[in-house]
Order: structure tokens, then C-alpha cells, then sequence
């Protein structure tokens, strides 16, 4: 063969396949896209459900063929849903114990990580080490003994109970003297040398440098007291102290049978909205903190 | 570097950490371990003075419990389907949201939102999309108004209705449904850390398939899945801990009946088991329940870990 006729046979090959390849792309991109918007409809239903349910009447919610917009708007259903569950004093109480207990794990979290970071002392690797290893037991071995601790000390039905034992994550420790590490140690050594004391330096180069991750660690706490169930439930379920997701799940016992779901999904929408809110607001830091954690709550 | 005198500034630092840590950390680890080898222990009884005798009595008990038995059946059943079945899902999105440029924001922040929900409340959502509506509560004459949701989607497209949830409903049915819950609730962790992955695989990999014209599905799993296995690895260890700690989207959607209304606890896991023993003063009982599960939680972990070193390419 000839140079002349290799020559235009390879560009109409070439021509013909990347037509080729181009359709096969678009078809492919339409796959793709119709799929994501099946499982994204398939993880927004719930909500939507959620939503629609609690402005329905009840008549309407129990009608035989389910209607997908509420026929009359039922206000009402939030009002009834936030007396009969008092998610007013739930709200109340699970703000205080998020906030309080937020900021103290903040204070211990930067000044342990400080001391793992930048301070020199006997045993360091190795205390450190030991605390990462408590990471790996499950949470339900502490909480047996940690129940009759807090019932020797008469902590059962106070705010104390669902702060203080879990004050101290080893997990935020972590990622705060990871955090700290990055920040150089000549600049530390330049502070000494000014004679600026450790705790100004922390105030005044450490935490602002590590800003982000301090506010994920805030956001993380925060949700956390918001969903926490199985420990209020065991040591504060009066009323004075009773926390939301507590609170919510005790007002409406019943999930199967003759519910009155429409007010029962307005309180599952109320109690989700702070943190959707939340989330609008801050969704670098949740999702950046999150990937790093893998824990809920 | 710094002047050993003054080590002991590092423990003033550390001090309220390491008091708190030494209270409700340390202490459970000895407590819970000295009451799961003496036998029947009751913190009521050792309150009154009684006296128990060292043995493993806790723990045969607990394994000869038939309640015992069907907590780790329901919560081995639970993790063997819904860490797969989440774990594929959660890569087929990732790897469809990489492929993406308009829109990919928008529907990874919507992917992410089931994290945002405190699971008792959906569960109590999910708990209204199964059930059969109007029912009578837990008897057996049940009048059905509306058959729910699910059911009329599930008749839109001429399958029969199902009882989910309500009385007199089958033991596979509610296991269906916690599957659906759960692999719902652990979608968007896994698709945030695996599209992380993805983003930061280096596209020269791609481009030299893309010259040679591999097909996709070989790109998948030549090239992407390979690449993504740190990641993938670190997803599936986390939601086998995970697994084997599930608890609350089962209070979410049954109530504190963990089962159907006939079938009180038909449902319960692991952690119900500790909780329900500790709710009962059996102490001992509920360390020696603990203490499995941690055995088992660190063999599958152990496990994952032993065949991710084979598997997966750093």
C-alpha cells in the first residue's frame, strides 16, 4: 500500500470513531444523570413525605389513594405537635446541654492537643498511643459502669449527667493535634524566644490557624447532643431534663396502627429543621469534619 | 529542646482530660471486665453487700440466652446485607457524581442530607411510609383504611401490598425495612469519603485508558476501584463497627418494642441485649454481652484489615 491512500483511510477512521465515541458519551452521560436522579428522588422522598404528611388533615392522609399536595394547608398540625410532645422545654434543654458541653470540650480538646503537640514530656508517645487505642471499644462497654458511677454521685436526673461524661473526645483530640502539628515549630520557638507565654500563643497563633477544624469539632458536638438517645434516656428522663430526640420518640410511642401522623410527622419536622438549618449554613466545615470522622452522633 | 523542668506544665494541660478520661474511661474498661468474670453479677446486690464468685458463669449464660442468640442473628443478618448493598450503592453514585459537572454540587449536597437527621425522627418517617394505614393498634381483626405509601407505589406497579411493620407481619418483611432504613442513613458518609477519593485519583490514569479505548466497566474495575481501595477499605471497617453497633434506627422505626406490636423484640440487636441487661441490674450479664461484642467487632475488624493489606493498593 501506498502512503497516499493510509494516509485519508485513518482520519475517516478517525473521524468515524470519535463520532462514535461522542455519541457513546452522551448516551452514557444520560445514563448517568438518570440514575443520580432516581437514588437523589429515592433519598429526598422520605422529607418530602415528611413535609407533605404534616400539613395534611388526617382525613386526607388516611384517604385510599394518596394525594401528593395537601388539599388544605393544616397549619394547625405544628401547633398541636409542639404542645403535646413540649418541644419547647425539649428544645430548651437539649440547647443547654449542647452549648455547655460544647464549649468546655472545646477548652479540654485545644489544651490537651496543645500539650500532645507542642509540650515535651516523659511517656508522650506512649499516652497518646494508649488513648487512640480506647477508640476502638464500643461505647456501651463504658456506659455499664458509667451508669452506676453517675447514680453513686447523684447525677441521675441533672444537666451534669449529660455533659460531663462526655466531655473528653479522644477523637477531636486527634484531630486537633493534627491540626497543631502543621502549624511550624519555628514559629513556637520564635514566641519563646519573645518571651510570650504558652497559653498567649495558643490564644493568639494555634487557634486561630485551626479555625476550621474547631468548627467542625463545634458543629459535630452540637448534632451529637441533638441526637443523642440512649444515654439521656438511661440517666435524665424526667421532664426538667428530658433531651429532644428523647422527648420526640416518648411523646409519639406508637409507629404502627391508628397514629394521628400528620401532627406526629410535623414534630419529626420540627425537630429536623435546626439542623437542616445548620447545615445550609455550614456545610463545608459538617461535610470536611465528617469525612474525616466517620462518626454520627 | 525544652527544658525538662518544666514537664510539669504538659500535665497541668493534660490534667482535666486525663481525670475525666480516668473516671469514665479507665475505670469502665477494669469495672466492666471484673463484673463480667464474677458471676451473676447485680450492682444492686453488690450494693447490699453480697459477695459473687469468680467464674465465666456470665458469659455462658449469655450465650445459651436464646434472646442472646437472635440479638446476633438480627444484627449479623442486618450488617451482612446492608454494609454490600451500601457500599455498592454508595460507589456507583460517586463515580456517577465525578462523571458530572453541572449539577454535581447541588445533588452531592442532597446525597449528604440523610446524614442531617437524627435517626429516631426519620426512623418515625419511614416507620409512616410502611405502615398500613388506619389499622387498629396491635390487634388481629385490623381494619386497613389506606394501605400506605410504599404499598400504593408498590400497587402503581402491580405488585401486591406487603404487611411491613403492623401486627401479624413476617420476620423477613421488617428486616427489609430496616435494610432500606438503615442502607438510607448510611449512604451519605460513604459517598462523601468515596467521591473524595475519586477527586483526588490522578486523571492521567483515565487518560491513558481513554487512548486505549478500555471500556468502562474495565475502567470501573481495572482502574477506579483499585485506586479507591484505601478508601474503600476505610468505608467498609467503619460500617461493620457500625453494623454491629446498630441500635437506634430499630427504636426509630418499631418504637422501644423493637418488633412488630405481636413480637415484642423480635428485632433487637447487640446493643439491645446490654441495654436491656443493664436495665434489669443484671450487670454482669450486660459486661459479658459487651465484651462479646467488642471480641467480635475487633475479629471483623482484624479480618478486614488482614484482607485489605492483600487487597488494596497504596
Amino acid at each position: 500500500m501506498s502512503k497516499e491512500t493510509i494516509v485519508p483511510m485513518r482520519a475517516r477512521d478517525m473521524r468515524r470513531q470519535s463520532l462514535h465515541q461522542k455519541a457513546g458519551r452522551a448516551v452514557y452521560l444520560l445514563a448517568v444523570y438518570a440514575f443520580l436522579l432516581l437514588m437523589a428522588a429515592i433519598v429526598l422522598f422520605p422529607f418530602y413525605w415528611m413535609l407533605i404528611s404534616s400539613l395534611k388533615t388526617l382525613e386526607e392522609y388516611r384517604m385510599s389513594t394518596p394525594t401528593f399536595w395537601p388539599q388544605r394547608i393544616m397549619l394547625g398540625n405544628y401547633v398541636t405537635a409542639f404542645t403535646t410532645a413540649n418541644l419547647g422545654r425539649l428544645f430548651l434543654n437539649t440547647m443547654i446541654v449542647g452549648v455547655v458541653s460544647t464549649l468546655l470540650s472545646l477548652v479540654i480538646t485545644i489544651l490537651t492537643a496543645f500539650a500532645f503537640a507542642r509540650l515535651e514530656f516523659k511517656g508522650k508517645e506512649l499516652l497518646f498511643a494508649a488513648l487512640l487505642a480506647t477508640m476502638m471499644i464500643p461505647g456501651e462497654l463504658f456506659t455499664i459502669t458509667n451508669y452506676s458511677t453517675v447514680t453513686t454521685l447523684g447525677w441521675r436526673n441533672t444537666y451534669t449527667v449529660l455533659i460531663v461524661p462526655f466531655l473528653v473526645s479522644v477523637f477531636y483530640i486527634y484531630l486537633l493535634r493534627q491540626n497543631f502539628l502543621q502549624i511550624p515549630n519555628e514559629l513556637y520557638l520564635a514566641a519563646k524566644v519573645d518571651g510570650t507565654s504558652d497559653l498567649k500563643y495558643l490564644w493568639k497563633v494555634m487557634i486561630p490557624l485551626s479555625l476550621p477544624t474547631l468548627i467542625s469539632i463545634t458543629i459535630l458536638k452540637m448534632m451529637g447532643a441533638w441526637n443523642s438517645y440512649i444515654w439521656p434516656r438511661l440517666v435524665a428522663n424526667d421532664e426538667a431534663h428530658r433531651m429532644i430526640t428523647n422527648g420526640l420518640r416518648n411523646a409519639f410511642t406508637e409507629t404502627t396502627g391508628d397514629v394521628n401522623y400528620p401532627v406526629q410527622m410535623a414534630a419529626v419536622a420540627l425537630v429536623s429543621a435546626p439542623l437542616f438549618l445548620v447545615f445550609i449554613f455550614l456545610r463545608k466545615y459538617i461535610m470536611s469534619g465528617v469525612s474525616r470522622s466517620g462518626i454520627k452522633g | 529542646m525544652v527544658d525538662s523542668k518544666h514537664q510539669w506544665k504538659a500535665w497541668i494541660y493534660l490534667a482535666p482530660a486525663i481525670a475525666l478520661l480516668l473516671v469514665f474511661t479507665v475505670w469502665p474498661i477494669i469495672n466492666t471486665v471484673r463484673m463480667a468474670f464474677l458471676e451473676n453479677y447485680s450492682g444492686l446486690k453488690a450494693a447490699g453487700g453480697q459477695a459473687f464468685a469468680f467464674g465465666l458463669g456470665n458469659f455462658t449464660k449469655v450465650i445459651e440466652y436464646r434472646r442472646f442468640v437472635s440479638c446476633l442473628k438480627n444484627t449479623v443478618l442486618l450488617c451482612v446485607w446492608t454494609v454490600p448493598i451500601s457500599t455498592v450503592l454508595a460507589l456507583l453514585i460517586a463515580v456517577s457524581l465525578n462523571a458530572i459537572r453541572p449539577l454535581q454540587r447541588t445533588l452531592q449536597t442532597i446525597f449528604f442530607l440523610p446524614y442531617v437527621t437524627n435517626s429516631i425522627a426519620i426512623g418515625m418517617v419511614f416507620a409512616a411510609m410502611f405502615n398500613i394505614v388506619g389499622s387498629f393498634y396491635g390487634t388481629e381483626n385490623e381494619i386497613v383504611v389506606t394501605a400506605g405509601i410504599i404499598n400504593n407505589i408498590i400497587e402503581f406497579f402491580g405488585g401486591e401490598p406487603v404487611n411491613w411493620i403492623n401486627y401479624g407481619s413476617t420476620y423477613t418483611a421488617n428486616l427489609t425495612v430496616m435494610i432500606v432504613y438503615i442502607v438510607w442513613n448510611a449512604l451519605p458518609f460513604k459517598i462523601l469519603v468515596l467521591l473524595g477519593g475519586l477527586q483526588s485519583i490522578n486523571k492521567q490514569y483515565y487518560e491513558a485508558a481513554r487512548v486505549d479505548g478500555t471500556p468502562r466497566w474495565r475502567v470501573l474495575t481495572r482502574i477506579t476501584v483499585p485506586l479507591l481501595s484505601p478508601m474503600l477499605a476505610y468505608v467498609i471497617i467503619t460500617s461493620f463497627i457500625d453494623g454491629f453497633k446498630e441500635y437506634t434506627s430499630i427504636v426509630g422505626i418499631f418504637g422501644e418494642n423493637m418488633g412488630p406490636p405481636d413480637d415484642a423484640g423480635r428485632l433487637n440487636t447487640m446493643v439491645g441485649f446490654i441495654y436491656d441487661s443493664l436495665s434489669t441490674n443484671s450487670q454482669g450479664r450486660a459486661s459479658a454481652a459487651a465484651l462479646i461484642l467488642f471480641a467480635i467487632i475487633l475479629v471483623v475488624t482484624l479480618v478486614n484489615l488482614r484482607i485489605s493489606k492483600k487487597r488494596v493498593h497504596y
